[in-house]
């Protein structure tokens, strides 16, 4: 038993966790109807909470609860892999990678995200706005106005072979390449 | 809001995936199993590393076939489940039949894909890692998530005058 904890106190392998995230496509259509995807749940909030008489937010969100479920479960989930879960090593990236950051200043690789560039010491400064409220921002906009994110498009969206959503995916990773390989490199260099 | 219930399908499913199919209600404690989902969803997410925001700066650099096997194997086992449930014609735990719909193509799909491409790379996650790295410990992560309301509030908000 407590080989098998070690074991998922691993980072797991691609086969293993691909897999079980395909696997959330047929379980909530199974369990109630739903369609996976997490983006739609900004917009629940913003119908909760700030409506503001806005057609788009004009909808009885009470219907779409079992999202903000299924996301306070994902928040929750996060937290139980940190608390039982967790690895104590660093991640493991390509070198090249490695290298490319130090140049950065970069070198801190115990947290999910970078603690030189995302903290709320860092907030305030020009990267840490940018990246954080401006990156932030992008999401929130490009995800409704794709009309799904990571999940709605690249997952349920292939998974059901629309081809909308082969479209918004390949954009996804089109703007991805963009930002990481001639945009972020300047930002970081800020 | 209650005074239009015939449109609020249309204005539910409108921009969106993932849409409650179901035309029955229930007592919230039925939400619980969507917890649980997401509670599993949430472990895989961070335990893949997929919230990591070194992995995703790997996958847009081609320096691991990493995230790209997590995509690539979901989508598959994606694929053969929703074959299986539409071939078999299998119901929902309800008794209902599980419903598809098909999704138009509109000019969104293309700039905001590339807007949501290029937050996904400076941030170092898509939704569901931003709330996954909330609940790791990463706090500075609600300024991200917060952000990323007020983006959707303002798609909301300037919608009609945007090309679709």
């Amino acid at each position: 038993m407590n080989s098998f904890i070690e074991l998922l106190r691993q980072p797991w392998p691609w086969y293993v966790s691909g897999p079980l995230i395909g696997l959330t496509v047929p379980a909530l259509l199974l369990l109630g109807n739903k369609s996976f995807g997490i983006s739609a749940n900004l917009r629940h909030i913003c119908a909760m909470c700030f409506p503001a008489n806005i057609p788009f937010f004009r909808y009885d969100w009470r219907k779409e609860l079992w999202n903000l479920f299924l996301v306070a479960g994902v928040l929750l989930g996060g937290t139980i892999s940190a608390w039982l879960l967790s690895d104590p090593n660093p991640v493991q990236v390509n070198p090249a990678l490695v290298n490319e950051l130090a140049g950065y200043g970069i070198h801190n690789y115990q947290s999910q995200v970078p603690a030189e560039l995302f903290s709320w010491g860092q907030l305030f400064t020009i990267r840490g706005l940018l990246m954080m409220v401006g990156g932030g921002f992008l999401i929130g906009f490009g995800t409704r106005y794709a009309g799904g994110c990571t999940s709605g498009h690249a997952i349920t969206g292939l998974s059901m072979l629309q081809w909308p959503s082969l479209v918004a995916t390949v954009c996804f990773m089109v703007g991805g390449l963009i930002m990481a390989n001639f945009i972020l490199p300047i930002i970081l260099s800020l | 809001m209650q005074s239009i219930p015939d449109t609020d399908f249309e204005m539910r499913s409108q921009d969106a995936i993932c849409v409650n199919e179901s035309q029955l209600s229930h007592k919230w404690y039925h939400q619980l199993k969507y917890l649980v989902v997401g509670i599993l969803f949430g472990i895989v997410l961070v335990k893949s590393e997929v919230v990591s925001w070194f992995r995703i700066q790997e996958m847009f650099r081609f320096q691991s076939f990493h995230m790209y096997g997590v995509i690539g194997s979901a989508v598959v086992v994606g694929i053969i489940s929703v074959l299986i449930i539409k071939r078999f014609k299998i119901r929902t735990i309800y008794g209902e039949p599980v419903q598809f719909h098909k999704k138009q193509f509109n000019k969104g799909q293309v700039i905001g894909g590339l807007l949501f491409g290029l937050g996904w790379a400076v941030t170092g996650a898509c939704p569901g890692p931003i709330f996954a790295q909330i609940g790791t410990g990463v706090t500075v992560a609600i300024v991200v998530l917060l952000s990323a309301v007020a983006g959707t509030w303002v798609y909301g908000k300037v919608r009609d005058r945007l090309p679709h």
